[in-house]
């Protein structure tokens, strides 16, 4: 999309030392944002700083930060998924229409999941198969699932979930420590690895940074990249499972939005929009800082449309600003 | 001959003619003229809007704030018109289209002068241009009895039997057709989208052309803040909220690649009638309006699966695609 950009790239004499590069990597200025919004945060209200609020403010975005994880990867191969708060929408009313017949927990929740898994599929399978753009697929798919949780629910809602079925979005494994928090650092340890530690994980990069010599070099591009929309409907059916036990209900408008800030969130993690970079470390901060920013601002009681600015103003800040500092920096050079 | 044939429009206008043809079959007077107009003039908005949007898709670029932009400045006209009724409409019209126009140029400044790529920029303006509307309003809404009758019926008086809602499309259609097909800035937008670095060779500020592809959608999304406002004589946070994907999903039905570069004014304005005959054929043959979301998607995959069809040939060759991404 910025071709213009690259062509004025300058090339060092000498690489920064690991101490500097770790100093000015992206998830460090990141979490100098997170520490500052955190102690603003203190100072701002009497009530942040207790261990039952900070309990609370994860709530706020750990099933959008769970979908996330698998949508930076997807977003560093090159590719990008708008479908998935439909697919939330649709995996909740498959779960409710479930629950009608009678199913119990386990089922519950492995309906949830496998419809986000098989969502998943069908938007890689049109991406990869048919070699199509995958924003436009996906805001069909967009439609498309949601569209589907709208014929079945029309303006009725699921209701009744059983008792222990409310473990998943409103359990605590152990004091204030949610299992919905719980389970999100353990798929943040998993997604590291997957990225940063396997072969996958780099094939990921490649593809992301040049699909064509990944292609020549044997990686086989298409599967990869199936493999990755898989993991992001799974994904999502998980944050559904999640979503809706803490709601206890399923509207057709549920999680309405949340495409446009999960991708928010990866990008404000520092993964390139264009694909071939970014890390998980980034994302899960950029997560925090997300959700400390609406909690904050939430017992401040700025209303939430207001937030919104905040959060759109701090996803193009955080990124026009290096690059203006850069900018500056060159012209004085 | 043989080029019309070839020509998707072609097939999405027989398409369009299919579903009336078949709707008046199943409830007779669908596809009386009355009717028809009516349908125009309900696609009108998203006429316009596809046509903003295609520009800015046309130079590989998208404008995800079209509808916030729209919403913030009927909200700003709203507002205006309720605290000054005296203002003539034609004036607030050109205010409305300003601060589009404004919006616009915000988003096309990030992207031309910094280089971030045009999803995160909209997406980040998209949820700002929102807040700031209950920032500006106080979280009120502008209703039916604060605005002037004037303001009202902007968008209602007929004129040669079609209301001026109508009109403002057919005029918006006709000066869009001269820009793409007869200027040199509507060429700029084509080569700038086909080949970037060709159209730099050619002399063509790939940059400028993108920044003034943002600011005619803005500006039109400015425009289409007064219709809407007018039209549903409702001033809220929640106009128009998620629209902004329904006019990419017109663009896309209409065929104009999502790569840049490719696409048409006619394509445009095909793809919005087609959703928005969609929309009044539903109810007609009594399917629950819950089918309509469902249906749109079907459609924008189905039209995907056929523009990758059509354009599948081409990105078989491997050099020119490595060309591409270089």
């Amino acid at each position: 999309m910025s071709e213009e950009a690259r062509t004025t790239r300058s090339i060092p004499d000498r690489l920064d030392g690991r101490l500097k590069s770790a100093v000015l990597s992206w998830p460090s200025l990141l979490l100098a944002v997170a520490v500052g919004v955190f102690i603003l945060n203190s100072f701002a209200s009497p009530y942040f700083l207790s261990a039952w609020s900070l309990s609370d403010a994860t709530f706020n975005f750990t099933e959008k930060a769970l979908i996330a994880l698998a949508m930076a990867l997807l977003i560093i191969s090159g590719e990008i998924d708008l479908s998935v708060a439909a697919i939330i929408a649709l995996a909740s009313t498959m779960m409710g229409l479930a629950l009608q017949f009678g199913v119990d927990t386990p089922g519950l929740v492995l309906i949830g999941i496998g419809t986000g898994l098989l969502c998943g599929m069908f938007n890689g399978a049109l991406v990869t198969g048919l070699g199509l753009p995958s924003i436009v697929v996906t805001i069909g798919t967009m439609s498309f699932f949601r569209g589907i949780s709208f014929i079945v629910l029309g303006d009725q809602a699921f209701k009744g979930y059983p008792a222990d079925f409310a473990f998943f979005g409103q359990g605590y494994v152990w004091w204030v420590i949610s299992f919905e928090f719980t389970f999100f650092l353990f798929c943040a340890v998993l997604f590291y690895f997957l990225l940063h530690r396997t072969t996958f994980g780099r094939q990921i990069f490649v593809i992301g940074n040049n699909p064509t010599t990944a292609r020549f070099s044997g990686v086989r591009v298409e599967r990869v990249k199936f493999i990755l929309f898989c993991l992001t409907g799974l994904m999502s059916g998980l944050a559904a499972v999640a979503l809706t036990s803490r709601l206890a209900s399923t509207r057709p408008s549920i999680a309405m939005g949340w495409e446009l800030e999960v991708v928010t969130i990866v990008v404000l993690g520092g993964v390139s929009i264009l694909g071939g970079a970014g890390s998980i470390q980034g994302v899960v901060i950029a997560a925090f800082i997300m959700g400390m920013v609406t909690f904050g601002l939430g017992l401040l009681n700025v209303p939430g449309i207001v937030m919104s600015i905040f959060i759109g103003a701090l996803l193009i800040a955080v990124i026009a600003l290096p690059i203006l500092f850069r900018m500056i920096r060159e012209r004085r050079a | 001959m043989k080029k019309l044939i070839a020509a998707r429009e072609t097939w999405l206008g027989l398409a369009i003619i299919a579903m009336i043809v078949a709707t008046d079959f199943r409830s007779s007077g669908f596809g009386s003229p009355g009717n028809l107009a009516s349908i125009f003039n309900n696609s009108a908005m998203l006429i316009i809007l596809a046509l903003g949007q295609m520009m800015v898709i046309l130079t590989r670029s998208i404008d995800l704030s079209m509808a916030s932009n729209l919403a913030l400045s009927g909200m700003i006209v709203a507002l205006t018109n309720a605290a000054f009724p005296w203002i003539p409409v034609p004036v607030l019209m050109v205010m409305a289209t300003g601060c589009g126009l404004i919006l616009g140029a915000f988003n096309g400044v990030l992207v031309w002068r910094l280089g971030i790529p045009a999803i995160v920029v909209t997406l980040g303006t998209l949820t700002i241009f929102r807040g700031l509307i209950f920032v500006i309003a106080g979280g009120q809404w502008v209703n039916a009895d604060a605005m002037s009758e004037d303001f009202v019926q902007y968008t209602r008086i007929e004129f040669l039997g079609l209301p001026m809602l109508s009109w403002y499309a057919i005029v918006i259609v006709a000066a869009l057709y001269v820009l793409m097909t007869r200027t040199s800035t509507g060429r700029a937008i084509y080569a700038s989208g086909v080949n970037p670095t060709a159209s730099v060779y050619a002399g063509i500020d790939v940059g400028m052309t993108k920044f003034i592809a943002f600011c005619l959608s803005g500006a039109l999304s400015g425009f289409c803040g007064y219709l809407w406002v007018s039209r549903y004589v409702i001033g809220s946070v929640g106009v128009a909220q998620g629209y902004e994907l329904t006019v990419v999903a017109a663009c896309v039905i209409g065929g104009i690649s999502i790569a840049g570069g490719v696409g048409t004014v006619a394509g445009a304005v095909l793809g919005a009638l087609f959703l928005g005959v969609i929309n009044s054929a539903l109810p007609v043959i009594n399917i629950s309006p819950f089918w309509q979301m469902a249906i749109s998607g079907a459609a924008i995959i189905l039209a995907v699966i056929l523009n990758g069809r059509s354009e599948g040939g081409r990105a078989k060759v491997i050099l020119k695609q490595a060309e591409v991404t270089s």
